[in-house]
C-alpha cells in the first residue's frame, strides 16, 4: 500500500531530473565558434644583415612560421662571408603571423633596458662586438660587427634574451632571465 | 555507543479533551521501521509520571488506569537514545511506534571513530582527527601522505596532487562533501581546491571499488565529510592557529556549529593562509609564496524520516611558481639540471609574482533525502561547480599583466540514490547521475588554447549490493555504466594537424580553414563498464581478511585529447591525441589486518592491470626560433601495477608505541618492456612516541621517513644542444638518490574553561635540515626540497 506512492514519486523526480537535464543542455548550447588566437608578440623570423663597405651584403635568415608548432625553423645563408674582414650587422626581428609583419625590433630597442642579444663564434668566424648601448650604457646588440678570420667553417649563435642582469659579464650564464630567441647560422668563409 | 534516534509519529490532532476519565489503557506496539519486525526490550516511560514498561518479545508494550489527555512518552531502547513520543489518550488507546533499528544508517548521529567504511572489500583507510590538526597548516596532499600508500605529485611545496598506489590526476577521484570535484584534475601543477580544514573526516580508498562515486577512479578516492553534527541544541566552536619558520608564515582557520534539536544545523568555516619565499636548507626559493583562502558553509536539517542539506564552499589560492623553474629552451634545462643552485635568487618575500597560478573554486550543493518506510531511502543531489584558472607566465611589454593560460571550467551534476535496506543483512543501492561540463578558454591570453572549449555531458547508471552472510562474512558486489561525450571546438596548427596524420584519419571534423589554423570540432562518445565484487571475512582476535576485484574503465580527460602546445612555465611542448580511447584497469587487492587494542598490523598487496593506460612521458625535442624544447606527448600502452601496503604498530608499555609503515609500488609498460614514469619510490616511515596523561596528556613523537632511490624509470632522451652544438643527453627521468627525514612532534592539552579545551603543539620537519630532492617533484631539476621547518600550532575548542 506504502508502495505505490514511492514509485510515483521516483519516476517524477526522474522525470524532474531529465527535464532540468535538458533544460540545461539547451540554455547553454550556443553554435557560435571561437575566437582564433593570433599569438601577439611572437617573433617568427630574424634576419641579420652583414655589411661591409665595397663588399657584397651578405643575410642571414631564421624563420619560423608555425612557431612552436612541429616545423624547425629554416635557416638560410645567402653566401660566403670575406676572410679578415670586418662587417657591419643589423638584426631584424619580424612577426610574419601578421600581415603586413609586424616589426619586432622596434619593441626591442624601444626596452632596451630589458634586452640583450649575446653573439657566441666559433671556427673562422673571429669576434661579435656589440655597437649599440641602452640608456644606461649597457650594450643591447640589435647593431654589431662581426670580424672574420681565415677562410674556413665558422658559425654565429645569436641568442636574445629579456630580462636579462644588467650589466652582465657577456655571458649568457651570467645574464639570467628568459630566451626569446636562440639561432645559430653555419657560416663559410672564403 | 550512544545513538539519537530520530522518530516520526503521525500526530493525531489533540481534540478538546473529554471529561476526566482515568481508566483508559494504552496498548503500544514498537517496531522496526525498516521491516516492521517487532523490538524487545525496549522502555516506555510516562514522562511527569512514574510509569514504566518494557516491550514483550512481540514488541508490545502496556499502560493501564491512564487518564485521558495528551502524554509524553520517552521510549528507549539499549542500542538507542530516548525518544520523545507526544500523544493523545482518549479511551483505550493503541499506538504503534516505529524505531531506527538499523543503526548504522543514521550517519547524522554517529560518533567518531565508529564511520562505516565506504565499502567492505576494498582497501581502505581514514586520517585521524589528529592527523588533520597536525597537517591543518599544509596541503590535503601532504595530510593524505601519512596514509600507507598515497603518496603526491608536487610542483614545489605548495602544488600537492595526491597519488593512490602510484597513480594521480583524473585516476583519483575527489568526492567533496558527496560533491565530485571538478577542478581541471588533468594538470600535473593543478593541485586539488580543497580547504583541508573544510572537512574533519577524511577516508581514501585505494582502487575503483566505491562504483557509486564514480566507475572511473582507477587509482582511487578520496572522500572528505564534515564530522556529523549532533543533534541537540548547542553552539561549538573551533580555532586553530599554525606559524611556520619555513616560508615565515602560518594559517588561521575557525569553524562554528549551531544545532538544535529539531534537528536543523548550521556549519560555518573560513581559513586564510599566507606564506612568504619558502628555504631550503642552503638558499631561498625565490618566489614560492602562497595565499589562500577559503570559506564554506553547510546548513540543513535532518530527521529520520527526510532531511536536506545546502552546502557552498569558495576556494581561492595564489600561489607563486619557483622563478628559477621558468626557463627558456633545452638549454637552460641542460644548464639547470646540471648546475646544483637555481639562476635566480632573491632577498626574501612575501610578494608573488610571475609566474604563479590563481585558481578560484566554487561549489554549490543541495540534497534531499527521505526515508520509506519498509523499503529504503532516496536521496537526490543537484550541485554546481565554477573552477577558474589563471596561470600567468614572465611576459614582456603589454602583455606583461595578462595572464597565458585563463579556463573557466562550469560543471552541473544531478544525481539521484535510492537505498534498499528494509531486508536484514541485505543492503541494495541503485542510482543514476547526470552531468553537464562546459569549459570556456579565454582567447585574450593571445596563446593558444592549450585546452580548448569543450562541452561534456556524462550518464551514470550504478547499482551495489551488500549482503551480510551469517556475523562474520559481508560480500558486496557493484555495476555501473558511464556514457561519456566530449564535443570540443579546437584550433589546431595547419602544420600540427599534417604532422600528427590526423588530416588521414579526421579530415571531416574540420569546420573552418584559417590558412595556418584549422578549427575542428571532433565529437568523441564514450561507453565505459565498471564492476567489482569482494567479500570481508572477520577471523578471531580482532582480525580482518578483506579481498577485492574491481573492473574500471575511464574515458580521456580533454588533456589527454587535446593538449597541444608549449606550455611555458614547463618549457616543453604537450602534445595530446585525438586517437586516445578509454583505458581498462582491472585490480586485485586484498588485506589482512588486525586492529588490536595493544598491536596491530595491515598487509594490503594488489595488482592492478591497465589496458591502454594513458601516460605522458618525454619523447623527442622539437626547434623552434626560441631553441629547442622537450615533447611530452601522451601514449596509451598496456601497464602492470603491482605493489604492497604493509603497517604495523605496537603499544611496549601504556607509555611508548611504535608506528611502522612501508610502500613498495612496481609500474611496468608490459608493450615496452620498460618501467612506466613517475611511480613512487618505496619508502618507509617509523615513528616512536612517548605519551603521559598524567603530564597535560603531553605526547612527544620522533618521525623518520626514508624514501629510497626510484631505480626503475624510462629511459632518458637525447636532444641536440644549439648552444653545445652536439648531442647530449638530457637527465629528464633520472631520479635523485634516496633521502632520509626526521621530524619531531609535541603536543600538550590545557584547560582554560572545559576539559582539555586548548591544545598545543610543536612540530619540526625536515629537523637535521638535510638536503634532498624527490622524484616526484617537478621542480627537482631546478632545486633542494625543503629545509626545517619548525611549527607551532594552537588549536582551541569551545
Amino acid at each position: 500500500m506504502k508502495k505505490s506512492p514511492v514509485y510515483l514519486s521516483k519516476l517524477n523526480v526522474y522525470a524532474l531530473l531529465i527535464s532540468a537535464f535538458f533544460l540545461i543542455v539547451s540554455c547553454s548550447d550556443d553554435d557560435e565558434n571561437p575566437v582564433a588566437v593570433d599569438e601577439e608578440e611572437v617573433i617568427t623570423t630574424m634576419n641579420v644583415t652583414l655589411n661591409v663597405s665595397g663588399g657584397t651584403t651578405i643575410t642571414l635568415q631564421s624563420q619560423d612560421l608555425d612557431g612552436d608548432g612541429p616545423n624547425a625553423p629554416e635557416i638560410s645563408v645567402s653566401g660566403s662571408l670575406s676572410a679578415n674582414t670586418t662587417y657591419n650587422g643589423v638584426i631584424e626581428l619580424l612577426n610574419e603571423t601578421e600581415t603586413p609583419a609586424e616589426d619586432i625590433t622596434e619593441e626591442v630597442a624601444e626596452e632596451d633596458e630589458e634586452h640583450q642579444f649575446f653573439f657566441s663564434t666559433g671556427g673562422a668566424i673571429i669576434e661579435a662586438q656589440y655597437a649599440d648601448e641602452d640608456g644606461n650604457g649597457n650594450p643591447v646588440g640589435i647593431e654589431f660587427t662581426l670580424t672574420t678570420g681565415d677562410a674556413g667553417n665558422g658559425t654565429l649563435q645569436i641568442t636574445l634574451r629579456h630580462e636579462p642582469k644588467k650589466p652582465n659579464d657577456g655571458t649568457l650564464a651570467d645574464a639570467g632571465g628568459e630566451t626569446d630567441i636562440a639561432q645559430s647560422f653555419p657560416l663559410f668563409v672564403e | 555507543m550512544r545513538f539519537f534516534l530520530v522518530l516520526l509519529v503521525a500526530f493525531i490532532s489533540a481534540n478538546q479533551l473529554l471529561g476526566q476519565n482515568c481508566n483508559s489503557i494504552l496498548l503500544g506496539e514498537v517496531v522496526d521501521f525498516h521491516d516492521n519486525t517487532p523490538l524487545v526490550n525496549a522502555t516506555i516511560n510516562i514522562t511527569g509520571e512514574n510509569l514504566n514498561a518494557t516491550s514483550d518479545t512481540s514488541g508490545k508494550f502496556r499502560f493501564e488506569l491512564l487518564c485521558d489527555g495528551v502524554i509524553e512518552l520517552e521510549i528507549s531502547h539499549p542500542d538507542c537514545k530516548s525518544q520523545f513520543v507526544t500523544m493523545t489518550i482518549e479511551g483505550d488507546t493503541y499506538q504503534k511506534i516505529r524505531l531506527e533499528h538499523h543503526l548504522e544508517e543514521l550517519e547524522e548521529v554517529k560518533v567518531i571513530g565508529d564511520i562505516k567504511n565506504n565499502t567492505n572489500s576494498s582497501q581502505e583507510e581514514k586520517l585521524s582527527i589528529q592527523d588533520i590538526e597536525k597537517y591543518s597548516g599544509n596541503s590535503l596532499g601532504d595530510a593524505l601522505k601519512s596514509i600507507t600508500g598515497v603518496s603526491s605529485l608536487n610542483t614545489g611545496a605548495n602544488i600537492v596532487k595526491p597519488v593512490i598506489q602510484g597513480l594521480n590526476g583524473s585516476r583519483v577521484l575527489i568526492l567533496n562533501n558527496n560533491v565530485r570535484m571538478q577542478d581541471m584534475e588533468w594538470g600535473e601543477e593543478h593541485a586539488p581546491n580543497i580547504d583541508i580544514n573544510s572537512n574533519q573526516n577524511i577516508s581514501v580508498i585505494k582502487g575503483a571499488a566505491a562504483l557509486e562515486y564514480g566507475g572511473d577512479a582507477i587509482g582511487g578516492v578520496i572522500v572528505l565529510d564534515p564530522l556529523p553534527i549532533v543533534r541537540a541544541d548547542s553552539l561549538f566552536g573551533k580555532t586553530q592557529l599554525n606559524l611556520f619558520s619555513n616560508g615565515r608564515g602560518g594559517n588561521i582557520t575557525t569553524t562554528l556549529v549551531k544545532s538544535f534539536d529539531t534537528g536543523l544545523y548550521i556549519k560555518g568555516q573560513g581559513s586564510f593562509k599566507r606564506l612568504g619565499d619558502l628555504e631550503t636548507p642552503n638558499y631561498l626559493l625565490s618566489n614560492t609564496g602562497l595565499q589562500e583562502n577559503g570559506i564554506s558553509i553547510n546548513i540543513g536539517k535532518r530527521d529520520f524520516i527526510q532531511g536536506w542539506e545546502g552546502y557552498y564552499s569558495f576556494f581561492d589560492s595564489d600561489i607563486g611558481i619557483l622563478r628559477a623553474s621558468h626557463i627558456g629552451n633545452i638549454d637552460d634545462l641542460i644548464t639547470s639540471i646540471n648546475s646544483q643552485q637555481p639562476n635566480i635568487i632573491n632577498d626574501f618575500s612575501y610578494d608573488i609574482i610571475r609566474p604563479n597560478q590563481e585558481v578560484s573554486h566554487h561549489l554549490a550543493k543541495l540534497n534531499y533525502y527521505r526515508r520509506f518506510e519498509g523499503l529504503g531511502k532516496l536521496s537526490l543531489q543537484y550541485d554546481f561547480q565554477n573552477n577558474r584558472r589563471l596561470e600567468y607566465d614572465v611576459r614582456v611589454g603589454d602583455d606583461a599583466a595578462k595572464p597565458s593560460l585563463d579556463l573557466r571550467l562550469t560543471t552541473h551534476t544531478f544525481s539521484s540514490t535510492f537505498q534498499l535496506d528494509s531486508y536484514e543483512g541485505l543492503e541494495v543501492k541503485i542510482g543514476t547521475l547526470g552531468r553537464f561540463q562546459s569549459n570556456f578558454a579565454n582567447p585574450d591570453t593571445g596563446v593558444r588554447r592549450l585546452i580548448p572549449d569543450y562541452d561534456k555531458f556524462e550518464l551514470g547508471l550504478f547499482t551495489l549490493a551488500e549482503y551480510d552472510l551469517g556475523e562474520s562474512l559481508k560480500l558486496d558486489a557493484g555495476v555501473r555504466y558511464d556514457f561519456t561525450q566530449v564535443d570540443a571546438k579546437k584550433f589546431y596548427r595547419t602544420s600540427r594537424w599534417e604532422e600528427r596524420n590526423y588530416d588521414q584519419e579526421f579530415g571531416n571534423l574540420v569546420i573552418d580553414d584559417l590558412g595556418t589554423q584549422l578549427l575542428v570540432n571532433p565529437v568523441f562518445e564514450y561507453h565505459n563498464i565498471s564492476a567489482m565484487a569482494g567479500f570481508q571475512y572477520a577471523l578471531k582476535h580482532d582480525q580482518i581478511l578483506r579481498f577485492n576485484y574491481a573492473f574500471a574503465q575511464r574515458a580521456p580527460n580533454p588533456s589527454e585529447l587535446f593538449s597541444d602546445g608549449l606550455h611555458h612555465s614547463a618549457a616543453r611542448i604537450e602534445l595530446g591525441d585525438l586517437r586516445i580511447k578509454s583505458e581498462s584497469s582491472s585490480k586485485i587487492s586484498a588485506s589482512f589486518e588486525r586492529n588490536g587494542d595493544k598491536w596491530g598490523f595491515a598487509l594490503a598487496p594488489y595488482f592492478n592491470a591497465i589496458n591502454d593506460f594513458i601516460l605522458l612521458e618525454p619523447n623527442s625535442v622539437e626547434f623552434t626560433i626560441r631553441g629547442a624544447f622537450p615533447v611530452w606527448a601522451y601514449r596509451q600502452t598496456d601497464a602492470q601495477l603491482i605493489g604492497i601496503d604493509v603497517s604495523l604498530y605496537n603499544n611496549w608499555t601504556s607509555h611508548i608505541r611504535t608506528d611502522h609503515q612501508f610502500s613498495w609500488v612496481r609500474g611496468t609498460d608490459v608493450s615496452q618492456d620498460i618501467p612506466l614514469i613517475n611511480i613512487p619510490a618505496a619508502n618507509m616511515n617509523n615513528s616512536i612516541s612517548y605519551s603521559n596523561a598524567s603530564w597535560k596528556d603531553l605526547t612527544i613523537t620522533l618521525e623518520s621517513q626514508y624514501v629510497f632511490e626510484q631505480e626503475r624509470f624510462p629511459p632518458n632522451i637525447t636532444v641536440f644542444s644549439p648552444q653545445q652544438q652536439q648531442d647530449v643527453a638530457l637527465d629528464i627521468n633520472t631520479p635523485p638518490p634516496a633521502y632520509h627525514l626526521l621530524a619531531l612532534d609535541m603536543t600538550t592539552q590545557f584547560s582554560l574553561i572545559k576539559k582539555n579545551d586548548l591544545s598545543v603543539g610543536l612540530r619540526a620537519t625536515n629537523l637535521m635540515n638535510t638536503d634532498y630532492r624527490d622524484y616526484l617533484n617537478r621542480l627537482r631539476y631546478f632545486v633542494d626540497d625543503l629545509g626545517r621547518n619548525i611549527s607551532l600550532r594552537l588549536i582551541y575548542n569551545y
